[in-house]
């Protein structure tokens, strides 16, 4: 085997991707090759390092330098200087928020150094593409000591003392769902990974699809072989072409090598897999509407009992987790459920991703230990807000989260914590909003999704997340009166307990939680017509100060729908009737002429 | 990609032949279909019905059960514009906005010459970059109303 000296680490995640990594690392391998270094330092595709904003993210190790927002006119530079004369090239260091510092390793970035990475263990590390660098770094060895070891009873026990619980937004513990498909009647059943990852706001799943798909594989055949199953299914949705791709390539390169088929390492254990590409429903989250949409049918939920354990994916005994939860799978058996369960809290063990977004200045996923503070993740992981505006809230869970205030920074992020608090942790959203972010205009814009998503079976969820749509729109336009917040108030309960499944069961959550703590702003746009952080359009007009506007042109060149006239003469006027409300104008103005009342 | 009736059946059938005796085949062929066609027309349809001998009510509630599917024909390139809550936080409705008045469409409208379909998206999840837009497999980041044009002329 070739030996390199150094080795060059390439995001290849979509986001990375995006950016621009694909050209950056041509332009690499042809720098290299240029100066004759290609047979000394490795350029590698990685899966997804989780600081996405800063990408192209390049790596060099062995010293593990962090490069980022590396563009191909960097390459040469980088090549000569690093890889060349051992000179770290400065100016594409990462530096903390606020300071001229620059940190040049990876593991002393606070987005890192706070993390502890399980399940994103892999992700940024290893070519995804490539099952032997997986087995490098212990992969397949949880599988191998199951298969050869330990008996289906034994992994099934450690999954149980681990304390592993669903990733996916419930939060059931993983060991008792497996037990109860283990116990199950018939000899035929299946796992399957929810992969439909649909909550705006979440993109953990995404990430460890593409970046270590082959520890969702090994998680699931470790499943399989503790509940008894030999064939499984990865229902993966379409909007993740890459993640689709990679996991086909891995699953090809698994049976090839004999861990994935029949008689895996020459035991009786048997397993195959497919991969389904969901068709754009987000309901198909829910585990019996994602049954019906592997089956070929409309994705709509079935009540529950009986449960999939029991009768499930064509009526035969299945166990559903999300690719998350398979991904913690393979550590659990490698270093044995005591380990695991010592990270976390007492009922909320292990680690958790979160994908923490909005008005934050780092945005990325990070995986923290259970029980980490929501301050800790959005102040020291995340840096704080951008520009360094107020903090308001954090919406955590997505659509079926709540929005949590400043009071609940210091709480503890664990299940059970967090729905005391009126949120979930769902599948790991933490969208972080400041003081211009409207609560109502937030919980209007996760209704309309819900309401947009709802299936249409069960009449609570169909209408009633209609009507309280409507009500919401009313009150944003200024138009509502108390009476619409104590119905509005009184619907979400009832869509909350009536309705079929988990999407209408949480769907009211960005509502009461909304209500709960920040109800003074649905009464300022009831009572004085105004939205206070000044946000919901048809309660904001922008004009031009005259004595102000310099005459420069900016606004109108930037106006999307060129409303807005004037020249070098006369100053510059809105057509208040063609106004869309966008804001661009207010936000290019460099004199501050534009007002927003 | 326009066919005839006849190609549009034999295709379908095509499509469809291998799932006669399996199950859980409506969705991976209207898909199949979709990807060589552009959308799912009537005789593909009554096609898919015939073969699987599923009932044709049962195929459309299906086809339009999921967003994915459409039973119009649509641009060469699809625009997904993102409407997730980080996008949203961060202006991806001027986004969608512009395109409105750059390809004179609504959303889910396809323009005359069939070049662009827009539509939005729940979540592309690529939400440190937002607002992102994807053009066809491409996802396009850190977007402001004034870059769409540049984005919009790479596809012809």
């Amino acid at each position: 085997m070739a030996v390199y000296r150094a080795h060059v680490l390439i995001c290849g995640g979509t986001g990375c991707v995006s950016s621009g990594a694909r050209e950056v690392m041509s332009a690499f391998k042809e720098e290299l090759a240029k100066r004759k270094l290609d047979r000394e330092v490795m350029v590698v595709q990685t899966g997804c390092h989780g600081m996405c904003e800063m990408g192209p993210i390049v790596v060099v190790y062995p010293e593990g330098t962090f490069y980022c927002r590396v563009e191909i006119g960097d390459v040469a530079e980088i090549v000569e200087e690093h890889l060349y004369k051992g000179r770290i090239v400065e100016r594409l260091l990462y530096s903390l928020s606020g300071s001229i510092e620059k940190v040049p390793h990876y593991k002393d970035i606070p987005f890192y150094s706070k993390q502890e990475r399980i399940a994103l263990h892999n992700c940024g590390y290893i070519n995804p593409d490539n099952i032997e660098e997986y087995i490098a770094r212990d992969g397949y060895q949880a599988l191998a000591k199951a298969v050869k070891e330990m008996s289906p009873e034994d992994v099934l026990q450690e999954v149980k003392t681990s304390g592993l619980r669903g990733r996916g937004g419930g939060g059931f513990p993983t060991g008792l769902k497996w037990e109860f498909c283990r116990k199950a009647a018939g000899t035929k059943k299946y796992t399957i990974c929810n992969a439909d990852e649909g909550d705006p706001g979440a993109f953990m799943d995404r990430s460890i699809l593409e970046g270590d798909p082959h520890a969702v594989i090994e998680g699931m055949m470790l499943g399989a072989y503790a509940m008894g199953a030999d064939e499984g299914y990865i229902y993966c949705r379409a909007e993740y072409p890459l993640a689709i791709k990679r996991l086909n390539r891995a699953i090809g390169q698994a049976e090839e090598y004999g861990l994935l088929g029949e008689h895996i390492l020459d035991t009786s254990f048997s397993f195959h897999l497919h991969v389904k590409e969901g068709a754009g429903a987000f309901v198909c989250g829910e585990e019996t509407a994602l049954m019906a949409s592997i089956e070929g049918e409309r994705g709509m939920p079935r009540p529950r009992p009986p449960f999939p354990a029991n009768r499930g994916l064509w009526g035969k005994p299945s166990n559903i987790n999300n690719v998350e939860t398979w991904a913690n799978v393979p550590a659990i058996i490698r270093n044995g459920g005591a380990w695991y369960a010592a990270i976390g809290t007492e009922k909320s063990k292990g680690t958790k991703v979160f994908a923490l977004t909005g008005k934050v200045k780092h945005t990325g996923l990070v995986e923290v230990p259970m029980g980490i503070s929501i301050r800790e993740i959005v102040f020291e992981l995340g840096g704080g807000i951008i520009n360094d505006k107020k903090f308001k809230a954090v919406q955590i869970g997505g659509p079926s989260g709540g929005c949590l205030t400043e009071e609940h920074l210091d709480l503890p992020v664990d299940y059970e914590s967090l729905t005391a608090a009126g949120a979930i942790m769902g599948s790991g959203g933490l969208v972080v909003m400041d003081e211009e972010t409207c609560m109502v205009d937030v919980a209007k814009f996760f209704l309309e999704f819900t309401q947009r998503e709802s299936c249409g079976k069960c009449v609570p969820c169909r209408e009633g997340t209609k009507q309280m749509l409507l009500l919401l729109e009313k009150i944003t336009a200024g138009e509502g009166t108390m009476e619409d917040l104590t119905t509005l108030e009184e619907l979400a309960h009832m869509v909350k307990d009536m309705s079929l499944c988990g999407l209408g069961q949480t769907a009211p959550n960005p509502v009461l939680t909304t209500l709960r703590y920040f109800r003074h702003e649905y009464e300022a746009h009831i009572r004085d017509r105004k939205c206070p952080a000044l946000a919901c359009t048809k309660l904001i007009t922008y004009a031009i100060d005259r004595e102000k506007c310099r005459k420069c042109g900016l606004c109108a060149k930037k106006c999307p729908v060129d409303c807005i006239a004037g020249d070098r003469q006369t100053p510059y006027v809105i057509d208040q009737d063609r106004c869309i409300k966008c804001g661009s104008c207010f936000e290019v103005c460099p004199f501050s002429a534009v007002t927003k009342s | 990609m326009a066919f005839s009736v006849d190609e549009i059946r034999e295709r379908s059938r095509k499509i469809a032949e291998p799932w006669r005796n399996g199950k859980g085949g409506l969705i991976p062929i209207l898909q199949a279909v979709q990807e060589q066609m552009g959308y799912l027309p009537p005789e593909a349809l009554e096609t898919i019905s015939r073969e699987l001998k599923i009932p044709s009510s049962e195929i459309y509630g299906v086809a339009t059960f999921y967003a994915q599917f459409h039973l119009k024909p649509r641009g060469r390139h699809i625009v997904r514009v993102c409407r997730g809550t980080a996008c949203h936080v961060r202006g991806s409705l001027q986004l969608m906005q512009k395109l409105k008045e750059m390809l004179s469409v609504e959303e889910n409208g396809t323009t005359e010459d069939l070049r662009f379909t827009l539509e939005p998206v729940a979540c592309l999840g690529a939400c440190g970059l937002a607002p992102v837009i994807m053009v066809d497999d491409d996802t396009h980041g850190r977007l402001t109303a004034d870059k769409l044009g540049d984005v919009i002329a790479r596809y012809e």
